[in-house]
């Protein structure tokens, strides 16, 4: 196994509040790790720090070899091989499903349209989108909606793929059909990281579950173990609670 | 007490107004021209200006304070101390035919307040576009400046459509204001028939041909603010 993304004791603030605190861990090429915790606890950060869209304040963020956190590195190239999914979509309302994947193709990749179409259609396809080519975001659900957001990121063969609490924004009907995407994506070479709220779902799909509290690893293992046989008192806590809701089978 | 027959005569004389109609609407076109050539250069300085305010780099903190400036003294000063002071003090200083026209330098001093309030309408739709279009558009690799052009401008534009139109019309009647330096165009003819005549029916008729372009311009302003508020809004509370 050779590591994809090593975290060196990052560190993020925002003002006097310390969101993450010496944050280290290493995840391997083609690995789908999943971040649980409550809300607050840093998930959302980790991932958007992971981006680049947030500067660490302390700590180093490599991916493969490269030390993305450097000073002076150019982020656009980075972003590149790191591909993010939001919660809310952030589709480009004005700009049709097609456009929407090949914005980044054209303009980043200096795709030729042919070439880019071709892509957005075959990725389309592949997410049963085929039909919605032509539409504009506010003409599809949700769920369609979050499907579209996955093929725009995945557009462009990112190593890593961060998946931000993707489906927390979904009607409960429409959240399976956007799983079976990611489901999907397990398995190729992509590397896959989750904040998730969906606990069978990240018990399912992960290879390895962190689970963040204020801002630290509380745990991290397989799923079993970390569902099953918590060990620190926070993860059993957390768990207690999210059985209590119903929201995980005990 | 002033009795009807003489305001009648003196603001609505049929004659008078008849006399004047065919040279205030020959006047007119100037008007239109000005409004024609100034408008596409304020919105073009307008969008820069507006482009230059949202830059985030530190290193653009200088231009960032110079545009901020401009903004403040051309809003901060009335439209007609701008057109004194270029349309006349410019050509003052000197400069050859035809560069030494008040009608190129009125229209300057027009596209440069102009372009600050249409700057700001600009601005204001930046700003609204949700930093999450941004964070979206920088994941996927985009540079500042491919985001701005490719994510934030083109829905920007499309909300300020409706509060550009209304500085749009203002900029029509503002126009008139580059008669106090010279060129004839509707409101210096009007007062120089006023003049000949001693009345003012030559004011009622440019009045009448402003309101023919304006009103019709508001109308569809208010039609195209209501179709943005339907399109993107929630359905109407009564």
């Amino acid at each position: 196994m050779n590591a994809k993304l090593t975290l060196n004791s990052v560190s993020k603030s925002f003002g006097d509040n310390q969101v993450l605190r010496d944050i280290s861990l290493t995840i391997n090429t083609g690995e789908v790790v999943s971040f649980i915790g409550a809300s607050g606890s840093g998930k959302t950060t980790l991932l958007r720090c992971i981006n680049l869209l947030e500067t660490v304040d302390n700590g180093s963020i490599h991916l493969g070899d490269t030390d993305i956190t450097a000073v002076g590195l150019d982020a656009n190239p980075i972003r590149r091989r790191i591909g993010i999914v939001f919660q809310s979509f952030n589709l480009f309302p004005h700009l049709s499903i097609r456009r929407n994947v090949t914005l980044a193709l054209t303009e980043v990749l200096d795709m030729s349209s042919d070439e880019a179409n071709e892509t957005a259609s075959n990725l389309l396809a592949r997410f049963g989108l085929s039909d919605k080519i032509d539409s504009y975001p506010d003409r599809l659900s949700g769920g369609q909606q979050q499907r579209v957001a996955i093929a725009r990121a995945l557009a462009l063969n990112p190593e890593v793929l961060l998946l931000d609490e993707i489906t927390s924004a979904l009607d409960p009907e429409l959240v399976g059909e956007v799983l079976d995407v990611v489901r999907e994506l397990k398995g190729s070479d992509i590397t896959l990281l989750l904040a998730t709220h969906e606990m069978g779902f990240a018990r399912e799909i992960s290879d390895r579950v962190c689970f963040l509290a204020d801002g630290v690893v509380a745990e991290m293992g397989q799923p079993e173990q970390i569902f099953s046989h918590p060990t620190d008192p926070r993860t059993q806590q957390f768990l207690q609670r999210v059985i209590a809701a119903g929201r995980l089978r005990g | 007490m002033p009795r009807w027959d003489r305001v009648k005569k003196s603001f609505f004389d049929w004659e008078r107004l008849t006399d004047s109609f065919p040279r205030l609407l020959d006047a007119f076109v100037l008007d239109i021209k000005i409004f024609a050539w100034t408008t596409p250069c304020i919105l073009i300085v307008a969008v820069l200006i507006a482009i230059a305010r949202s830059t985030r780099a530190p290193a653009l903190f200088p231009v960032r304070i110079f545009v901020i400036a401009y903004t403040d003294i051309m809003r901060g000063v009335p439209v007609i101390l701008w057109i004194y002071l270029v349309g006349f003090g410019v050509p003052g200083i000197g400069l050859e035919r035809p560069w030494n026209s008040p009608l190129i330098w009125g229209s300057v001093a027009l596209g440069m307040t102009y372009s600050a309030y249409v700057a700001e309408v600009f601005r204001a739709g930046i700003e609204s576009v949700h930093e999450s279009q941004r964070a979206a558009a920088r994941s996927l690799g985009l540079s500042s400046a491919q985001t701005m052009r490719h994510v934030i401008l083109p829905q920007a534009i499309r909300r300020v459509v409706p509060p550009l139109m209304n500085d749009m019309v203002s900029l029509q009647k503002d126009v008139a204001l580059v008669s106090l330096i010279g060129p004839i165009e509707i409101l210096r003819q009007a007062g120089i028939d006023k003049a000949k005549f001693a009345n003012f029916t030559p004011f009622v008729g440019a009045a009448l041909i402003f309101l023919a372009i304006t009103i019709p311009l508001t109308r569809l302003t208010d039609w195209l603010l209501t179709r943005e508020r339907d399109r993107t809004g929630a359905s109407k509370v009564r």
